[in-house]
Formats: C-alpha cells, sequence, structure tokens
C-alpha cells in the first residue's frame, strides 16, 4: 500500500479520451482512433511512464498463456475433455496432458461432467482455440473444498501486492487456498475458518476500490481469531 | 397531409406540454439483472426497456460463426402488454426488422475482432411502449453493453426527430408519430458523429431532412450525456466507501 501513491482512482468510461500515441503507448484496456487513445471498456485508468492501461471492472476472463485457472469438465471426448474456464470459449485438455494413462475412449473414467480442476492455459492461438494442461506443479483434480466464483477484475486485489491479501488469508485461517486467474477461487479447511474466508473474500469483492484494503481485511480477520500460523 | 388533431396549442407547445426541441424525460438505471453480464432499464417518456447483454460466448449454432470477429445478435421483443391491444407475442416482420438493424449499428461500435469465432446477445425487452421504442431500446443497449465490460468504441445512443403540423420536432410522442407527417428515428456514435442507423417514416423535403437531421443529433448528444452519467453512477458508490 506504500508504494501506491494517494492520486484518486480515477474511473474512465468507454470512448473517453485518454491521450496522444506521441507521447504515450496504448496499453490494456485501450483502442487508438487517429492517433489518440481511448478507453474500450469501464475500468480504472493507469498511467504508467511508459503506458496508458485501463484496468478493466467488468467482463470475462481474458485468457493468458501461463494462467494458472480453475475450469469445470463440461464433456469428456474420445481422446480429450472440454473444460469450462470462464472464458468465452470452451478449453480443450487433451490426453497428452493429464499425468494419467488414458485408454482411446475411456476419458471418463478419470474425468467426468461436473469435475473440478486446477489447470494451466497452455496455449491460446489467434482463432482464441485454448488449450489447458495438467502438466505442472501443482494440478490435479480438486476432490475436496469450496470453489467460489468472484469477477475476474477483481483477482489481482484478491491476491494483493506481492501475494499480500493472500498469504493474510491463510494466516487467519488455516485454509488452504488457490486462486485462479479466472476468477475461481478453491478454499479448504474447517467448515468455520471457510465461512471467514469466503465472507472476507466478498468483502474485498465488495471494497476493490477502496484504499488500505489489505489493513481493513487484517482487522476484521484478527478478531476473532484462535490461533495464527 | 391535414392532421385530424391538434398537435399544438396556442403558445407553440406540444400535446405534452413540451417546446419543439425538448426530450421527454428519460430515467437510465445500470445493472438491474444479475444473471446478465451486462444490463440496463430505461424509461423514456412512457416507454419502459429492459436492455441484456449476455457473452462474448461460442456462437451456437456453429455455422454462425465467423473466424475472424464476433457476432452481434440483438433480439427485439415487445411484451403482450407493451400496447393497449394485446400484442401478439413473438417475432413479427416489424420486431424482426428492428432486431435486424440494431445487430447492425451495435456491430459497428463493438470492437468484435477480440472475440473470434463468438457471439455477443443482446436481448430488449420493451415493457411499455408510447413511441420510439427502437431509440430507447437501441439506448438501453449501448448502455448494457458498457455494463458488460465488452470492448467498444464508444457507447451508441439514439433519438428521432419529425415533422408535426409542418414543423420539424424532436422525439415524437404518440399521438405526433401517429397523426404526424414524418419520423426520422437516427442512432448515432456520440464521439464521432457517425450515423449507425437511420431510418425514416413519411415524408420530409431536403431541407427539412437537414433540420430534423440537425435536431435529432442534438438530441442523441443529451441522451448520452445521461447514459454516462448513469453508468459512473453505479461506480461512485464503490468509490466513496
Amino acid at each position: 500500500m506504500i508504494f501506491m501513491s494517494q492520486e484518486k482512482r480515477e474511473v474512465v468510461i468507454p470512448s473517453q479520451l485518454l491521450g496522444d500515441i506521441k507521447n504515450k503507448k496504448a496499453g490494456r484496456g485501450t483502442f487508438i482512433e487517429n492517433g489518440k487513445i481511448y478507453a474500450e471498456t469501464i475500468g480504472v485508468l493507469n498511467i504508467s511512464s511508459e503506458y496508458i492501461n485501463v484496468i478493466s471492472l467488468e467482463g470475462r476472463y481474458d485468457p493468458v498463456e501461463g494462467d494458472f485457472v480453475i475450469g469445470v469438465v463440461e464433456e469428456p471426448l474420445a481422446s480429450s475433455w472440454l473444460v469450462d474456464i470462464k472464458a468465452p470459449y470452451p478449453a480443450l485438455l487433451h490426453v497428452n496432458e493429464v499425468p494419467w494413462d488414458v485408454e482411446f475412449n475411456e476419458t471418463g473414467k478419470y474425468l467426468n461432467k461436473g469435475d473440478s480442476i486446477m489447470a494451466k492455459v497452455l496455449s491460446v492461438d489467434m482463432e482464441k482455440k485454448l488449450q489447458i494442461t495438467l502438466n505442472d506443479r501443482n494440478l490435479y483434480k480438486i476432490k475436496d473444498g469450496h470453489i467460489i466464483d468472484v469477477e475476474p477484475s477483481k483477482v489481482p486485489r484478491v491476491i494483493g501486492k506481492k501475494g499480500s491479501m493472500i498469504s493474510l488469508l491463510k494466516k487467519y485461517t488455516r485454509c488452504r487456498i488457490f486462486v485462479g486467474q479466472n476468477g475461481r477461487i478453491w478454499i479448504n479447511g474447517d467448515d468455520e475458518d471457510i465461512e471467514k474466508v469466503i465472507y472476507a473474500i466478498r468483502k474485498i469483492e465488495k471494497e476493490s476500490l477502496a484504499y488500505g484494503l489489505t489493513n481493513k481485511i487484517e482487522e476484521i480477520l484478527k478478531k476473532d481469531v484462535k490461533d495464527v500460523q | 397531409m391535414k392532421p385530424d388533431i391538434k398537435l399544438f396549442d396556442s403558445d407553440g407547445k406540444r400535446l405534452d406540454g413540451r417546446k419543439p426541441d425538448e426530450l421527454r424525460e428519460i430515467k437510465i438505471e445500470v445493472g438491474v439483472l444479475h444473471r446478465a453480464e451486462g444490463s440496463c432499464y430505461l424509461e423514456w417518456g412512457g416507454n419502459k426497456a429492459i436492455a441484456a447483454v449476455y457473452g462474448p460466448r461460442e456462437a451456437i449454432p456453429r455455422h454462425t460463426q465467423n473466424p475472424l470477429r464476433a457476432i452481434i445478435n440483438a433480439r427485439y421483443n415487445m411484451a403482450a402488454f407493451s400496447v393497449e391491444d394485446r400484442k401478439r407475442p413473438g417475432p413479427d416482420r416489424r420486431s424482426r426488422e428492428i432486431s435486424k438493424v440494431i445487430s447492425e449499428a451495435l456491430a459497428k461500435i463493438v470492437l468484435t475482432e477480440r472475440f473470434p469465432r463468438a457471439s455477443i446477445d443482446v436481448n430488449i425487452e420493451i415493457l411499455e411502449a408510447e413511441a420510439g421504442t427502437r431509440c430507447a431500446g437501441l439506448t438501453a443497449a449501448g448502455v448494457a453493453l458498457a455494463d458488460a465490460g465488452i470492448p467498444i468504441r464508444d457507447i451508441p445512443v439514439a433519438c428521432a426527430a419529425g415533422k408535426i403540423e409542418n414543423q420539424v420536432v424532436l422525439d415524437l410522442g404518440k399521438d405526433e408519430d401517429n397523426h404526424g407527417d414524418a419520423d426520422l428515428p437516427i442512432a448515432i456514435s456520440p464521439r464521432t458523429n457517425e450515423i449507425l442507423l437511420m431510418q425514416m417514416d413519411g415524408h420530409l423535403t431536403l431541407d427539412e431532412f437537414d433540420t430534423a437531421l440537425e435536431l435529432a443529433m442534438k438530441g442523441c448528444h443529451i441522451v448520452s450525456d445521461l447514459q454516462k452519467k448513469a453508468i459512473l453512477k453505479k461506480y461512485q458508490n464503490i468509490e466513496e466507501v
């Protein structure tokens, strides 16, 4: 929070004029027309020394290669699965990308409709065809715990600066938490603790534009804490 | 054509007491539906419309997909109870035409190339109608698109002008539409003044047409300001927390 300057966070709306390409580069959430930079979505204005960005407040998850996501299997196919990762398109999980030896036409034995997995986005091509993989560290089928949905645009706030928020939640609740970049969050632990985490995350979601949010959440969590890990 | 009822009173005011270049009252509410990605409720005089945006999601059926860009499916529908006599439910020739022209208008301002193979579905439901529902519907759809976080070049806005008793006026009401001489609804991209939709009913001379177009443009800009205010209002509350 110290690094964040105290200037006001400005909310911009689509078509708002933000600058000139002579001075800045057009970053995320912007488009260029006749040498001028405009906002393309509703979002928070973020001007760095080089780029003008608009950090979107709404909208679907835009998959990026290397993102860790939580997916729900939609359909097992002969040699692959279709997985919903909250992107505009279903993602393909090929049998070569899972740690098991799957026989042809027996994909349903391993993952079926409704199963949840932690996965990594393997590739996004020009046509926005998505592929995901389970061949990476700590990626597996989810067997217990809770999954909650948040706006994908709020994920950075849930994680916090260098993971500050998420480590805070882990510290005070003894829950295991995995935040997917697509806005799905997996939580496991005692029922009571899970409830506390969900409450905190909903609070973060609601007040995502406020300053000093990490401190605020810490106070809430401190109130009824039993033991700190 | 001689009107069968008087559309102006002695002071030059219109039936509902408006001046010739005055709009009806407009109320815009953002994010009224939870299941939709973006939504908007709009009241424009006696018109009540709800617009809901879903997607971008994979276009179904598959043959409608475009490998280069998203397709926009706008669906304009009037509720059976939206007019005085019951409207027969379901798409008819009129609502299919309006759905088509609104789809095309919206496709111009959405950055469709960001979502190849996808479709963006815009549902416009007219709950109550009182002339100018396509303008109300498109204006609501514009706000709903912005609320859905779909990348757009501009927030589209629509407004109509027309001719009654040989005078060009802004935003025709129900009786003015029924007994007037011409109606000219347009939709524009307010940043560039590009025309996204233009239809005309009745007859106008060239000069009248130019005046009407200019007047409608002016009306669009007024409505556009209301749209932007409504969108920002949703986030003002969060900022204050």
